[in-house]
C-alpha cells in the first residue's frame, strides 16, 4: 500500500506544481522517484513532527498542497494539537498520511500501534478521515484528497506493504461514498481499512451458515455515507462494523452515533473492533489481530450471535 | 531615521498603548502587560520594517507578521487598526459576545491577522512553512514571527529552530518579546531560559539582543537585510512587561488584571492621550 501511495504521490507532483511532500524521516528509498523528479518539493522534516505539521499549514496557507507523511501514531496523536489548531481550525488542505495503521506494525510494539487515531481525528471539526482498504484505494484516496478544490485537511490511514488487492479493477472511489464489494440479503458487513479481506472471508463463513452478507469498503469515516447507512439500516437485520481500531471512537462508534437518534431502523448494530487495552506481547499483525478478535471467524461468530443464530 | 519620523513612531506607539488599555478596560480581559510589552515591536514592524499595504492585506507579495504570542492579541488588533488595516470601531467588538475579536485571534478575524494563535509554539513553524512556499513560488516575501519568552519553553519552538537554518530560511526573523515574566513568575527561573541569545546562536541563527522599546533600534534591526550566510535571524528584544504605564511596569499582576476607570484615566494621562 505504501508503494502505491508513493507512486501516486509522484504522479500527483508531476501533474500539480502545488504538491509538496513532507516526511518525518521515514520512507527510506520509498520516495526516490518523487525526489529525483521534484527535489525542491520534498522536505525531510526530521524527527520533529510538530514542526512538520505546522510547516505544512504554512505551506497550505500560501496555496500549496502539502502531504505530511510518517508513522501513524506520530503524525496523529503526537501532533494532535497542531492538527487541531493549524490544520482544522484554519481549514487548510493538508493531507496527513499515516503509515502503519492499526496493528500494521504490531511487531514494533505498542508505541507503534495506532488504535486510537481515528477516534481522535474524527472528533476534530473540518477533518476528513479516509481508511483505504488496499493499494488501489490508497492510490485513489490520495488522488481524490489532492483533487479537492475546497475543503480542509484529510487524514489518510494507510497500511504498510504487501496488502492484498481487494479490487479486481479500479473502483469508482469517492471520498464519503461507500463501495459495495459483494451484495447480500441478511447482513451488511462494513469494513474500514485493510481489515477488509477478513470481512470478505467472514462473509464466506457466514454463507456456509446460510447467511447472505453484503461486504462494503466503508473507507470514509468522516463524513459518513449517510445515504448508504439509511438504506442498509432499513434493509438488513444486522449492520456490522469491522475495523483495526479500538471500539471507542472508530467506525462502530460512528455508526452508533448515527443510528442512536434515528427511529424505525430495522438493523441491529454489531461492532467488531479492539477492546480498550494496550497490547504488550510481541507478535506480527496477523497474530495481533487474532489477539483482539479481528479475524474472519470472530467476526462471523459475532454477526451470527447478533442475528440470533 | 529623522527626528520627525521617530516622533511619528512614538506617537503611534502611544496610540496603540491607549487602544490596548481601552480594550482591556472595556472587556475586563487579561494579558494587558504582555500586550504593552510588545507594542513597540509591532509599531517598528508595521510602520517601518514590513512591506505591507493596509489597503491590500492579501497582497501575495506582502511581508508576513506571524503573531505567535497570541495572548498579546490586544496589541496586534490595536496596531493593525492604527496602521489602517481596519476601522478602529472594530476594536469595540473585542471580548464581546458574538464579536469578531477574541482574546486570542481566530482565523481571518480581521484584515492583517495572518494566523490564529494562542496555543504557544506554533508561529515559528508556520513562518518557516510560508517562507518555503514563497521560495517555491519565487516570491520575495519575508516573515517576522513575534514570540514571547515563556513561549520559548515549548519544544516545538526548538524543532522549528533546527528546521529553519537547515533550509537556510534567511528571510525568517524571530523576535522574542523578552519581558522576563510568564503567567505565574520569572521566565528565567521557571525554566532555564538563559542564555537565550546563545541558544538561538547554537541552533544556527544569526542572533542578538535588541532594546525592545527603542523604536529606532527596532526599526533598524527589523529592516536589516537577510544574513548573507543564509541564517535566519533571532532578535531577543529586552522589554518591560506593562511598558508605558508606570504603575504597571514590571508588575506581573497585570498579566491577569485589567484597569479600573481611575487606572485607565491615570494611564492615559501618563501616555499623554486626550
Amino acid at each position: 500500500m505504501r508503494n502505491a501511495f508513493a507512486a501516486e504521490l509522484a504522479r500527483a507532483a508531476d501533474a500539480d506544481p502545488r504538491v509538496v511532500m513532507l516526511s518525518g524521516d521515514i520512507g527510506n528509498r520509498l520516495f526516490d522517484a518523487y525526489k529525483a523528479a521534484h527535489p525542491d518539493r520534498f522536505f525531510n522534516c526530521g524527527v520533529a513532527e510538530a514542526n512538520m505539521v505546522t510547516v505544512a499549514a504554512g505551506l497550505a496557507a500560501e496555496g500549496l498542497r502539502p502531504v505530511a507523511y510518517t508513522i501513524a501514531p506520530f503524525v496523529t496523536l503526537r501532533v494532535l494539537e497542531q492538527i487541531r489548531v493549524d490544520l482544522c481550525c484554519h481549514d487548510l488542505p493538508v493531507v496527513v498520511a499515516g503509515v502503519g495503521a492499526g496493528l500494521s506494525y504490531a511487531s514494533l510494539g505498542p508505541t507503534h500501534h495506532s488504535m486510537e487515531d481515528v477516534a481522535c481525528l474524527r472528533a476534530l471539526p473540518n477533518m476528513t478521515v479516509v481508511c483505504p482498504a488496499d493499494p488501489a484505494e490508497a492510490r485513489l484516496a490520495l488522488r481524490a484528497a489532492l483533487a479537492r478544490e475546497a475543503g480542509g485537511p484529510v487524514y489518510l490511514r494507510l497500511g504498510k506493504k504487501g496488502e492484498p488487492a481487494v479490487h479486481a479493477s479500479a473502483p469508482d472511489f469517492r471520498i464519503g461514498r461507500a463501495l459495495v464489494l459483494k451484495p447480500g440479503r441478511d447482513a451488511a458487513l462494513l469494513a474500514a481499512g485493510t481489515i477488509l479481506p477478513e470481512a470478505l472471508a467472514a462473509a464466506e463463513l457466514l454463507a456456509a451458515r446460510g447467511v447472505s452478507t453484503e461486504v462494503v469498503s466503508f473507507h470514509t469515516l468522516k463524513p459518513l455515507d449517510e445515504d448508504y447507512l439509511a438504506a442498509a439500516f432499513a434493509r438488513f437485520s444486522v449492520v456490522a462494523a469491522m475495523e483495526e481500531h479500538g471500539l471507542i471512537g472508530g467506525l462502530g462508534a460512528a455508526l452508533a452515533e448515527w443510528a442512536c437518534e434515528r427511529d424505525g431502523l430495522k438493523a441491529r448494530l454489531c461492532r467488531i473492533g479492539a477492546r480498550d487495552e494496550f497490547l504488550h506481547e510481541c507478535g506480527d499483525q496477523a497474530w495481533a489481530r487474532g489477539r483482539f478478535g479481528l479475524t474472519a471467524a470472530a467476526a462471523a461468530g459475532k454477526i451470527l450471535a447478533r442475528l440470533g443464530r | 531615521m529623522t527626528a520627525a519620523e521617530l516622533a511619528e513612531l512614538e506617537a503611534a506607539a502611544r496610540r496603540v498603548r491607549g487602544r490596548i488599555l481601552e480594550m482591556s478596560h472595556r472587556a475586563q480581559t487579561p494579558h494587558l502587560g504582555s500586550s504593552l510589552s510588545c507594542a513597540d515591536i509591532l509599531v517598528a514592524a508595521y510602520w517601518k520594517a514590513l512591506r505591507v499595504d493596509p489597503a491590500r492585506p492579501k497582497d501575495p507579495d506582502r511581508d508576513r507578521l506571524v503573531f505567535s504570542k497570541g495572548h498579546g492579541a490586544m496589541a496586534l488588533y490595536a496596531a493593525l487598526a492604527e496602521r489602517g488595516f481596519f476601522d478602529p470601531a472594530l476594536l469595540r467588538e473585542y471580548g464581546t459576545d458574538g464579536g469578531r475579536l477574541a482574546e486570542h485571534p481566530s482565523p481571518g478575524c480581521a484584515p492583517g491577522v495572518e494566523v490564529a494563535t494562542g496555543s504557544l509554539g506554533h508561529g515559528l513553524s508556520w513562518g518557516a512553512g510560508l517562507l518555503l512556499a514563497a521560495r517555491l513560488r519565487k516570491r520575495p516575501t519575508r516573515a517576522l514571527v513575534v514570540m514571547s519568552d515563556g513561549e520559548c519553553e515549548e519544544g516545538s519552538v526548538w524543532e522549528a529552530a533546527m528546521f529553519a537554518p537547515a533550509h537556510k530560511l534567511s528571510g525568517l526573523t524571530a523576535v522574542v518579546d523578552f519581558n522576563g515574566w510568564q503567567a505565574t513568575g520569572r521566565s528565567a527561573e521557571i525554566m532555564a531560559l538563559d542564555p537565550l541569545v546563545e541558544k538561538w546562536r547554537a541552533f544556527g541563527w544569526a542572533a542578538r539582543e535588541v532594546d525592545g522599546h527603542d523604536l529606532r533600534a527596532l526599526a533598524a534591526a527589523l529592516s536589516a537585510p537577510p544574513d548573507p550566510a543564509g541564517r535566519p535571524t533571532a532578535l531577543v528584544a529586552r522589554t518591560v512587561k506593562g511598558k508605558g504605564v508606570s504603575f504597571m511596569e514590571d508588575d506581573n499582576n497585570w498579566h491577569y488584571r485589567s484597569p479600573s476607570d481611575a487606572e485607565l484615566a491615570a494611564a492615559r494621562r501618563e501616555l499623554g492621550l486626550p
